[in-house]
């Protein structure tokens, strides 16, 4: 039945066999954040300097002393010199030259140091991703109540017009960009090794390289905003995005290095995920927020290189004026926007799944109950993602371009609404008759499925051309991809969050705190959002910093909710940094009396997750059965080995 | 074993009662919704009915809106049913029944679900055909189009960050404000100078976007509601977007014809130094394309404007 691959073994030592020939080396540094820093300074410096030396006739504006190949050649030399201040550099330039690299030796217990390192082991990585997306998230949404004190008055204005239009950019960009990695990063490192009963992932160096590309991506999106930022907001349209000046440039390379952050830890997620399961892992047993992560990855791999191509036609029209975005000279502008959108909407999607994922993974442990109807479950992600690439031109409906293939579009588009709702079976058939527990990750749980409702049915009137020709680019759209996104993703987050920080960190965060922010998060959310239909219904567009005086009470009340809910962010975010700086309440192992086999190391995970590979015996989610068994044996005999991976039942 | 038998029996036939518990409360309250949202609400939906098209899209927002409600109300009470019934005590500590699945649920769920779907799909189509595009950009050349000899023709020109209309049955005038006859099919010829705009006229039911180098076409008829009527710019086009809107109104046929006369009396000194009408325009020497390119198309296919 299940491919059943048995990995011979973890982390393999070269130490113990030196008299095999070759020539061990050290590492010639080790590099961390701080040398990167300087390594990107003097890359970024160079390239500033080539580009202008060879290119400085080339700026739009003469004599302006600005000219994009510089600014292109810049940020690529910085990436260089990153990376080489990070020490990455290392292992493949030893490879070439002939060398065997012996990799630095693997601490018993996560340090503090290590996380600011070039580190390959999945725990310090996962470790990583967390606080990096916490940051990017936190920095993120401030913007957000950046625009929304901005639309407190229709004439007033706090910005100028193209800081608050910067600001929209920055916005939506981060977050977009960013937050692909919010559940994969964190989750699917640090967890997927220790639930499918692996050693490591299939390509640790890989999986360091995928953190360390979003720490610059998010730098150079950052300093956009000192350079005049981008007029074209996250979706990049040409020819608007060929205007822009160098702040456009920033949002090219930012995306494009996030992209290839995506890609490579894509990659490894679908490598790990079909050959590092342990013997007895079957796909019938796999926890779904391991189905849930390789749908998304083999999403990505096929939609983000589509992202890369449209961000090269970019760069190559701002850096040496091509004309392939420009209508005037042979190009079209539908082309950056079918580019986009092939990779766009599948993106959406690269959002939603995770967190859905993640929700369907925890819901068995406080209902008590195992996941009802486990293969529609699987079968819905993999449909919406299968799905996800033929409707990306319900974006343009009213575009003009291929009106007559819109009934298509909105087929396939309603189509995706099927597999969604596999997903509310599946949860509401786990519910029922359960002995729920309504602790703080619960809560959280049971709000995304409030909240997605809501993105869920108003994507039906996004998806109906008649209807869209209303509600298309207007708030109503923005507020059915918050509830998606933001409702569904970052709630699915913050119970992950709470739910594994026992796990990661030996601590338990404050249940009261957590209650009160809870609260006040899922409150404000609803009642910042849930106007904005409102308001998009009643004509007002996105993106707009002026707009109709009637509109003007809805707005407030909004932008206050908007206040509530950074507030409720703040709790949250202040309660797990307490827990783990200051009050480090120790956490019993397995606090929630979970059976994924992630809690069965316990903390602190050792440093090779498991002391041999264990033999799964069973699903993780055998709730309310009289006697479950263990779900694995941690330390089988070798011809239990044999057996469980030598055929099918 | 035949005492968890006849436990079985018992939980299936407490799954049926309470099945029909939930299905009652439901059904009650979607009568009444529905009700509200036809009759009460409904008539109140944006985006009005000033135009046949914005009509339509009332009627499909009202048809949407009542077919959303059975599922909005199915989640919360199924929802609320089950978290004040299934709730464990403070201290029980114990787990739920074992579940894994339910081939006749299961089986309801999928084929009402699909079934909602392609309706939909059917729906949304035979909307916007029947409607002739329903108001939105067909392209160039639109294959759906109101069955009427010689509609006025209003070429909505975009660029950063204004509109202007030009009238080709006016001697191709120019104009900055937007008026238009009751009762009379209007076809937008929608087009940019420079980056994508959108051109959405709120209360007509019109929306279509503006690129540079294509002609969106989008047909409305006009009812005899007189009144005011937005335009804004639908798609982020760069610093100014947000103030890149203004008014128009539909006035009687007579009113209409003595203000576009005048207009064409009054710009005729304009119209003269414009370029003959073209459908979409090259707007490389009036510097409106920000002066990136060169001036000259090596396609030379469009109209210098
Ligand atoms: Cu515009």
């Amino acid at each position: 039945m299940a491919v059943e691959m048995t990995p011979a073994s973890g982390v393999k030592s070269p130490s113990g066999s030196r008299a095999d020939g070759l020539k061990y080396v050290k590492p010639w540094f080790t590099g961390n954040f701080f040398t990167a820093l300087i390594g990107g300074g003097i890359g970024y410096a160079f390239g500033h300097w080539l580009g202008n030396a060879i290119a400085s006739g080339y700026s739009v504006t003469v004599n302006s002393g600005y000219n994009d190949v510089a600014v292109y050649l810049s940020l690529l030399f910085g990436i260089v010199g990153w990376f080489a201040g990070l020490g990455a550099l290392n292992y493949p330039i030893q490879k070439l030259l002939g060398l065997e690299p012996l990799d630095p030796p693997k601490s018993e217990k996560r340090t503090f140091w290590e996380h600011w390192t070039y580190s390959s082991d999945h725990k310090v990585v996962g470790v990583q991703y967390l606080f990096g997306m916490l940051l990017y998230f936190l920095v993120a949404g401030l913007l957000a109540l950046g625009i929304r004190t901005e639309l407190l008055s229709p004439t007033y204005h706090i910005w100028a017009p193209e800081t608050y239009i910067e600001i929209v950019g920055e916005h939506g960009t981060m977050m977009m960009m960013m937050m692909t990695s919010v559940v994969m990063g964190p989750f699917g490192n640090f967890l997927i090794p220790l639930m499918i009963g692996s050693k490591k992932m299939a390509f640790p160096r890989l999986e360091a390289a995928s953190f360390w590309f979003t720490v610059p991506s998010f730098l150079i999106l950052l300093s956009a905003l000192w350079q005049g930022g981008f007029q074209s907001g996250w979706t990049g349209y040409a020819p608007l995005s060929i205007q822009g000046g160098p702040g456009q440039s920033d949002y090219d390379v930012a995306f494009m290095l996030m992209a290839f952050s995506m890609i490579l830890a894509s990659i490894n997620m679908t490598a790990t995920i079909i050959n590092y399961r342990a013997p007895g892992m079957r796909w019938s047993r796999m926890p779904i927020l391991a189905w849930g992560l390789i749908t998304t990855a083999f999403t990505m791999l096929l939609s983000v290189p589509v992202l890369v191509d449209g961000l090269y036609v970019m760069g190559l029209d701002r850096g040496v004026r091509t004309a392939m975005l420009y209508a005037g000279h042979g190009g079209s502008s539908f082309l950056w926007e079918n580019l986009f959108w092939f990779f766009g909407h599948p993106e959406v999607y690269l959002l939603a799944l995770p967190g859905f994922a993640l929700t369907t993974e925890l819901l068995p442990v406080f209902a008590r109950k195992p996941i009802f109807a486990y293969k529609t479950s699987a079968a819905g992600m993999i449909g919406v993602a299968t799905l996800s690439f033929f409707v990306w031109q319900h974006h343009l409906f009213m575009s003009g371009m291929n009106p007559d293939m819109r009934p298509l579009f909105m087929l396939t588009t309603e189509l995706i609404s099927i597999p969604t709702g596999f997903l509310y079976l599946v949860a509401m058939g786990t519910l029922w008759r359960g002995k729920i527990r309504l602790e703080v990750p619960m809560l959280f749980l049971l709000a995304v499925f409030w909240n997605f409702l809501w993105g869920g049915v108003t994507g039906v009137y996004n998806s109906d051309v008649p209807v869209d020709a209303l509600v298309h680019g207007s708030f109503f759209v923005m507020a059915h991809f918050h509830f998606t996104i933001m409702g569904q993703l970052m709630f699915a987050v913050f119970a992950g969050v709470y739910y594994y920080v026992p796990l990661l960190f030996g601590v338990r965060m404050n249940d009261k705190l957590g209650k009160i922010s809870f609260w006040i998060i899922f409150i404000s959310f609803n009642s910042t959002f849930l106007p904005l239909f409102m308001i998009g219904l009643l004509g007002q567009p996105r993106r707009v910093f002026e707009y109709a005086v009637r509109l003007q009470h809805l707005n407030q009340w909004v932008t206050v909710s908007a206040y509530v809910l950074g507030f409720g962010i703040l709790l949250y975010v202040i309660n797990l940094v307490w827990s783990l700086a200051v009050t480090r309440t120790p956490s019993e192992q397995n606090p929630w009396e979970s059976q994924g086999l992630e809690w069965q190391v316990g903390y602190p995970v050792p440093k090779d997750n498991f002391e041999k590979i264990p033999v799964v015996l069973r699903s993780p989610y055998y709730y309310g059965y009289e006697n479950p068994g263990p779900i694995a044996d941690l330390d089988p005999s070798a011809e239990r080995v044999a057996v469980v991976s030598g055929g099918d039942e | 074993m035949a005492a968890s038998q006849q436990a079985l029996a018992e939980r299936k036939q407490d799954d049926r009662r309470r099945g029909w518990q939930i299905f009652a409360v439901w059904f009650v309250l979607v009568v009444i919704t529905d009700y509200l949202v036809w009759f009460v609400w409904g008539p109140h939906m944006p985006p009005g009915t000033m135009t046949n098209t914005a009509a339509a899209q009332q009627f499909d927002f009202k048809v949407l809106t009542a077919m959303v409600v059975p599922v909005l109300f199915m989640v919360w009470i199924y929802g609320g049913y089950v978290l004040i019934n299934f709730r464990a005590k403070p201290g029980d500590r114990g787990d739920g029944v074992v579940i894994t699945g339910n081939r006749k649920v299961q089986g309801i769920w999928y084929v009402a679900s699909t079934v909602m779907v392609l309706f939909l799909a059917w729906f949304g189509t035979f909307e916007l055909i029947s409607n002739n595009g329903i108001g939105t950009g067909g392209g160039p050349s639109p294959i759906w189009k109101p069955n009427v000899k010689s509609p006025l023709v209003i070429q909505v020109i975009a660029q950063q960050w204004r509109f202007t209309y030009r009238w080709p049955q006016f001697g191709g005038m120019e104009t900055t404000s937007l008026d238009l006859p009751a009762n009379t099919t209007v076809k937008f010829d929608v087009t940019s100078l420079d980056v994508i705009h959108d051109f959405w006229a709120y209360q007509l039911g019109v929306k279509a976007d503006a690129n540079p180098g294509v002609n969106n076409v989008a047909y409305t008829t006009t009812t005899s509601q007189l009144g005011r009527f937005t335009v804004r710019c639908d798609e982020l086009c760069g610093i100014w977007h947000g103030a890149m809107y203004n008014y128009g109104h539909v006035v009687s046929r007579s009113a209409f014809y003595s203000w576009a006369h005048q207009m064409q009396v009054q710009n005729a000194g304009v119209t003269k130094l414009l370029p003959p009408f073209s459908l979409t325009y090259t707007p490389s020497y009036s510097g409106a394309g920000g002066g990136y390119y060169p001036s000259y198309d090596p396609n030379g296919s469009t109209q210098t404007y």
